[in-house]
């Protein structure tokens, strides 16, 4: 049952419902417990996960809420990851090369962003794909600042004279910033910029006459967006304690977009739950690998496919995510046992032309 | 003279890549014409209709042309069954979807691939393998490129008196520029979206068979797809002519960089090329703007 | 320039086509002014061009002082003016509330980075845009549909949320297009009522685009006939609708004044 509203204020609380505090607030405790009791091996899965719900984040503003996509947003990692490691390598504190490594990539989300202002859908989509390939070729050649294919060692970073090296410094380092990044998306979301973000994505024409400056606002999602991804890319660094150019290509750019796609566009939980879904599915995969039929696990090439399998699935059976089949679930639980079939079916529909955007 | 020789080979050498990639950009510009669905998986199709010839051909030991017959089918039924059993349910979905699902189908067919017929490089032998045509005052071309160049203008050919004069292809482009009026004029759409996959799939064999000569047959030969996609944004996304076009100035663009520019240049050209398109005139070379009626 | 709003010899040519050719008309402050004519006589390119979508191919346009013609789009509003669409270009996956509150935009003038902390001018920025749109929900009765998401709306409620959320940017001029196509009878008085009382306690000028000539009889101090982009007359509204010129080219048949 929902209270009743008294003031304007309470519907932009972020906690808007009264067991929104004590449960994700005994989640944060029992997140900050795991490391002192489960073994190594699990602190890294989920430090990993919290890596890739940043970028999920990131890129979920981009593509999910303001409806550009972003087929190159590993490049963002890339710069992010190279920037802080060459920046502590070259003895710049971490309490300063975080959040310059962040500064850097959003930098070059603006310097992406502006050539593609009015480009929309399909064609701003390979232009992130070629900005991408162009920037792995880049660092893969440009050998002094990067090390090209020898990688780049990423040096442990230090604050106030404690060195942060182990899992677990990594594990609450993400956790820190997943938190931070989540805070400020949200914050994002019940203000202006928000609203501006998903009237971009629902029709530009009128987001003009309501006087949206499409080009202002689009870099600065770009930039925000690049931005958070960059921070992910550093705690990336840190984590695979060792850079290359190659890791940073087209296949962690789907990655990403797969996570969007699978947690559910416009939603923040989504990102998470993709992230979740996406940095886990490896391990799954290894679980099972010996138990396939026909000798399949031993394939090469089995992971590519899987995931390739669970997109296709996914899109063809439940295109709105994880977001959306949670949605659909609590709703079912909401009007039962007086539910209408017809309220789950998924709508036939027409293709609408995109031709005419 | 020795300069001007150099030049035509690079011209030529260019322009027969660029077929190829004009005949894989040929077939998404096909499918987006129709359905408006981009096929992240059109490079893979090429790679399929490789591997179909190589059977037909290299393991079944079949005739040339006739192989080359069976696997233009055989890929042709394969796509018509793609769109039919997959693509048609996710009709109406945003653009953005049809985009990740036609990239998850590029995965499983390379991995398929792989399990069937392995991840070593194949290839067979083909009329054109290893010959060279003269054309005197020494211009020697090898017959590889020439066949290239030379099937890219029979397959257009016939392509536009399909498209063009009989009854098949004149509904495609009706179903092409409007679903809802063909569907009253009694097109079966569905079936005629089908078919324009079968067709831009028996495209995609053509050009892995036209490459057989030139480049080994591989899981990963798919990649092309990326630089078919710059070629048919060079050319204007919904331009049939501008995919060839596009295709042809981005082989030939490539050759010369990769001759006159420092090395490495080459991965980096058709990158560049597509920016460069897509940020001054994205509607290509013969594309239309089309702006929405408000 | 004459009028509160004025508009001379006003060209739009595609290609070939003279979509709109020497249109030159006034609007003075207050008044409701409605353009009528039949389809593909060039009235709604007349507010694209206005709002910004296109760009004239000849011609002025001035609005309270300013030379609007070649402005940057996202600045029309800034300016006073808004607009309704003909086929309506409401943010679908926006709730109702949402799509009010984007209308408020132009009066926001709070920066990026106080908007990534959520710093309280921030907050109280939004508390006073949520009052204005609240305003504006009572005005027009949205109260019940204020959380829907405009997907799941019907099309007469759609219509209502479009002149709703042109308001909320507290306009000097409003652009109507076609406010009563697809609308029943009722809702078409509705909209009648409305229209007056925004012309009155709001004291809106209002440009109108309209097919329904009993609702342009209703609510018009002045009306003005197009066809194929140019102008056939231009008066009050029984004077426009018993003009010659005008009856043979829209209404057709025996002249009948409808009042």
């Amino acid at each position: 049952m929902n209270r009743l509203k008294t003031s304007y204020e309470q519907d932009l609380r972020l906690a808007r419902r009264r067991w929104d505090v004590p449960c994700y607030g005994l989640l944060l405790v029992a997140l900050l417990l795991v490391p002192q009791f489960a073994s190594t091996f699990y602190v890294g899965e989920i430090s990993f996960v919290f890596i890739y719900s940043i970028a999920g984040v990131g890129l979920m503003l981009l593509t999910g809420y303001t409806g550009l996509v972003s087929l190159g947003h590993a490049a963002f990692l890339g710069i992010g990851a190279y920037a802080n490691a060459i920046l502590l390598a070259n003895g710049v504190p971490f309490a300063l090369s975080l959040p310059l490594s962040g500064l850097i990539a959003a930098f070059a989300g603006v310097v992406i962003g502006i050539p593609t202002l009015r480009m929309s859908g399909l064609y701003l989509a390979i232009a992130t794909l070629a900005f991408g390939s162009i920037v792995i070729l880049v660092g893969e050649k440009w050998h002094s600042l990067t090390g090209g294919f020898d990688g780049f060692p990423v040096p442990h970073p230090s604050v106030l004279g404690y060195v942060l090296e182990g899992p677990s410094a990594v594990y609450y380092m993400a956790l820190g910033v997943l938190v931070a990044v989540l805070l400020v998306a949200m914050n994002i979301l019940r203000a202006p910029l928000g609203r501006a973000m998903v009237a971009i994505r629902d029709s530009e024409i009128s987001a003009q006459s309501m006087g949206i400056n499409l080009a202002f606002y689009k870099t600065v999602v770009f930039a925000i967006s690049a931005g958070i991804t960059g921070l992910a890319g550093a705690l990336f660094g840190h984590y695979v304690r060792h850079l290359a150019p190659d890791s940073f290509g087209i296949l962690l750019s789907i990655q990403l977009v797969t996570i969007v796609f699978i947690g559910g566009l416009g939603s923040l939980h989504g990102a998470v739950f993709g992230a979740a879904f996406v940095a886990m599915l490896p391990q799954a995969i290894a679980l099972v690998r010996d138990d396939l039929p026909f000798g399949m696990g031993r394939l090469p090439g089995l992971e590519p496919s899987l995931f390739g399998l669970i997109l296709v699935l996914v899109i063809m059976f439940e295109p709105s995510g994880i977001h959306g089949r949670w949605l659909k679930t609590k709703r079912w639980f909401k009007s039962f046992p007086l539910h209408k079939r017809a309220a789950f079916r998924r709508q036939k529909t027409y293709a609408k032309s995109d031709r005419l955007r | 003279m020795d300069d001007v020789v150099r030049l035509l080979q690079l011209a030529v050498n260019g322009t027969a890549a660029g077929c190829i990639y004009g005949l894989v950009a040929l077939g998404f510009v096909l499918i987006y014409k129709a359905t408006e669905m981009v096929n992240f998986a059109q490079g893979e199709l090429m790679m399929l209709g490789a591997f179909f010839a190589y059977t037909f051909v290299g393991i079944l030991g079949f005739n040339y042309w006739l192989g080359f017959l069976c696997a233009i089918a055989a890929t042709a039924a394969f796509g018509y069954m793609l769109d039919a059993v997959v693509l048609r349910r996710v009709i109406g979905q945003p653009q953005f979807a049809v985009v990740m699902l036609t990239l998850g189908l590029a995965f499983i067919f390379r991995a398929v691939a792989g399990a069937v017929w392995g991840y070593d490089a194949v290839g067979f032998t083909t009329p054109f393998t290893n010959k060279v045509a003269n054309f005197g005052s020494g211009v020697v071309l090898g017959q590889d490129n020439v066949s290239i160049i030379i099937g890219t203008v029979i397959l257009c050919a016939v392509l536009y008196v399909f498209f063009s004069r009989t009854r098949l292809g004149i509904a495609m482009q009706a179903s092409s520029q409007n679903q809802l009026a063909a569907y009253y004029m009694g097109i079966p759409v569905r079936t005629v979206f089908s078919l324009i996959w079968a067709i831009s799939a028996g495209v995609s064999a053509v050009a892995a068979v036209l490459l057989v000569p030139v480049q080994m047959i591989d899981v990963n030969m798919g990649i092309i797809g990326i630089k078919a996609f710059a070629a048919a944004v060079l050319g204007g996304f919904g331009s049939i002519p501008g995919a060839l076009v596009g295709g042809i100035v981005i082989g030939i663009v490539e050759q010369l960089a990769g001759y006159y520019l420092p090395a490495g240049s080459m991965e980096l050209t058709s990158n560049i090329v597509l920016l460069g398109v897509l940020i001054l005139r994205p509607q290509g070379l013969f594309g239309q703007v089309i702006r929405k009626r408000v | 320039m004459s009028g509160y709003f004025s508009s001379r010899d006003l060209a739009m040519r595609f290609g070939g086509i003279r979509a709109v050719e020497g249109v030159s008309f006034d609007v003075q402050r207050g008044e409701v002014f409605s353009i009528i004519g039949p389809n593909g006589a060039g009235k709604t390119t007349i507010f694209n061009m206005i709002s910004r979508i296109y760009t004239p191919s000849g011609g002025t346009l001035h609005f309270d002082g300013h030379d609007i013609t070649r402005i940057a789009p996202h600045r029309i509003a800034g300016l006073g003016i808004a607009r309704t669409f003909q086929n309506i270009e409401l943010f679908a996956n926006a709730s109702l509330l949402q799509n009010l509150l984007i209308g408020r935009h132009c009066h926001s003038s709070v920066s990026v980075l106080s908007q990534l902390g959520f710093l309280p001018n921030v907050r109280r920025a939004e508390v006073e845009h949520r009052k204005r749109a609240e305003e504006v929900i009572e005005f027009l009765g949205l109260q019940r549909n204020r959380d829907q998401l405009i997907a799941n709306l019907p099309y007469g409620v759609r219509k209502v949320v479009e002149l709703g959320r042109a308001l909320c940017t507290q306009p000097k001029l409003l652009l109507l297009d076609e406010p009563s196509s697809g609308l029943n009878v009722e809702e078409t008085d509705e909209m009648a009522f409305w229209i007056e009382d925004i012309k009155k306690d709001l004291g809106i000028t209002i440009i109108m685009v309209e097919h329904d000539m009993k609702l342009v009889s209703a609510v018009s101090d002045r009306v003005m006939a197009l066809n194929q982009g140019r102008i056939l007359a231009m008066g009050t509204s029984a004077q426009v609708q018993s003009d010659p010129e005008v009856i043979r080219a829209y209404i057709g048949g025996e002249p009948e004044v409808v009042s």
